[in-house]
């Protein structure tokens, strides 16, 4: 036990001393071996911690949002379209709902304004998103100027900003009064934006969907379980954002890899022969080269994951959220609750170790079972 | 100290930091689930559909109640022009709906 111990220690020591040999390229190769690692763990870290708070707050998503389209383009509903719908059977509640977007000339951001009389009480004040504040400069007594569609100046008094952990879902929210709401947009009234439907029974969503395009054929109902696929698909491996980082994580790790299991440089041979020559066995080569692939590989596993998980949940996401964030003004910080996936990164983990590893021993089996004096002078 | 068993230690930390993690994000999510749910309660009344990932485009600040040729819709022969357009698709509707 202590000998089989003692040589895989001396084999250690002989690995890394061969390593620092080649301190430059062994150090570029864990570099970027490392940030494979570090990319494709922080997808993961950031899709998944998205993919969970994406169900929580959508758990409150209306059952059913009924649109109106005209051309082609969504348009305004009127407010009768309520009424008949609230009276199909099983329709429990109809919500008619006041909101839009306000581009800010001032800061060149686009808001999202929503009509509560619930939330805001009085009339000429308003509760914001968090990166509102911070973008405006303003706080709780502050006055927020908005211009009208009239060009009148409509100044709100912020009466609370929601806190940075709501972020993402209100950091561009302006809640207002729905008489402010009309004010601002110059709004007609008997309209509304869209209608939400709450429904008694979920399973008879598909029904009442039906029944209200026959109802209004000029309808479009979108259901909850429509506005979680869309999340789902944003967040799923094959959707936009992961499949972009995906890809270009797993070619650059399919080239780096191809590379090493194609061969051994001449140099690598060469020591390879000498070893072979002053009495090493096949297996204490490879026993060596296996010891190279997990030095390299185990490292810039162990350290991608760690960093990944620093980079997600401890700075926000920088590099993500500059991918959503675009040209956005108003953006949310990525401040989310960890999730630690032992499927996911044990995938991770068999996706990059295993195969590092064994593209660093084939090579070198060839080699090692060649002759010691072919290695050398080949 | 040999350099195996300096490497072997760096490692130990390695892994010790590494089932760490799930510990901490159990720890954390105890903490920041319950502000979510406190925040998510809050704006309850306003039944939100979307979360607020990008505002640059109302198509990926409201993807679930956009169409799928809603960049389209900013005027014909319009193409995507928004770097979270390419990233964030639009719903994609389970049953006929207009």
């Amino acid at each position: 036990m202590k000998t089989t111990l003692e040589r895989h220690l001396n084999i250690l020591d002989f690995t890394l001393a061969s390593l620092l040999r080649r301190k430059g390229k062994n150090l570029s190769l864990l570099t970027i071996y490392l940030l494979v690692i570090f990319m494709l763990a922080s997808l993961v870290f950031f899709v998944t911690a998205l993919k969970r708070e994406a169900a929580i707050i959508l758990e409150d998503a209306p059952d059913m949002v009924v649109q109106r389209l005209v051309a082609g383009r969504q348009d305004l509903v009127p407010t009768k379209y309520a009424e008949a719908i609230a009276s199909i059977r099983g329709v429990s509640k109809v919500r008619p709902r006041l909101w839009g977007y306000y581009y800010d000339g001032l800061n060149g951001a686009n808001y999202t304004i929503v009509a509560d009389d619930d939330s805001v009480t009085e009339p000429e004040s308003a509760m914001i998103g968090s990166a509102i504040a911070r973008s405006r400069k303003v706080t709780v007594g502050d006055l927020l100027p908005l211009i009208s569609y009239e060009k009148v100046p409509l100044m709100l008094q912020i009466s609370s900003i929601l806190p940075a952990g709501s972020d993402l879902m209100a950091a561009d929210l302006i809640v207002i009064s729905s008489e402010d709401f009309q004010t601002l947009f110059n709004f007609p009234a008997g309209q509304a934006t869209d209608l939400a439907v709450t429904v008694r029974n979920p399973k008879e969503l598909t029904t009442i969907a039906s029944k209200i395009a026959q109802l209004f054929p000029d309808s479009r109902p979108i259901l909850k379980s429509e506005i979680l696929r869309t999340y789902q698909a944003v967040f799923d491996w094959r959707g936009g954002m992961t499949v972009i980082l995906l890809s270009s994580a797993l070619i650059s790790f399919i080239i780096f890899a191809w590379d090493k299991a194609t061969g051994l440089s001449a140099e690598e041979r060469k020591e390879i022969g000498i070893l072979k020559s002053i009495g090493w066995s096949t297996p204490d080569v490879l026993l060596l080269k296996f010891w190279e692939g997990v030095v390299i590989s185990l490292t810039a596993f162990l350290l991608g994951v760690v960093l990944a998980y620093g980079h997600v949940f401890f700075l926000s996401a920088p590099l993500f959220a500059q991918a959503l964030k675009g040209w956005s003004v108003i953006y949310p910080s990525f401040r989310l609750s960890p999730v630690v996936d032992g499927y996911q990164l044990a995938v991770l983990f068999f996706l990059t170790v295993v195969p590092y590893t064994t593209a660093t021993i084939i090579p070198c089996w060839r080699a090692a079972t060649a002759d010691p004096d072919t290695a050398m002078r080949s | 100290m040999r350099r195996s068993i300096q490497f072997l230690l760096f490692t130990a930390v390695n892994l010790t930091l590494f089932t760490l993690l799930p510990l901490h994000a159990s720890h954390s999510r105890r903490i920041n689930d319950a502000e979510l749910k406190v925040q998510a309660a809050r704006l309850r009344g306003l039944q939100l559909t979307d979360l607020c990932l990008s505002s640059e485009a109302r198509y990926t600040r409201h993807p679930a109640l956009a169409d799928r040729h809603a960049a389209f819709q900013e005027h014909p022969l319009a193409l995507e022009h928004f770097p979270s357009g390419s990233l964030i698709l639009p719903s994609i509707p389970q049953r006929e709906s207009r």
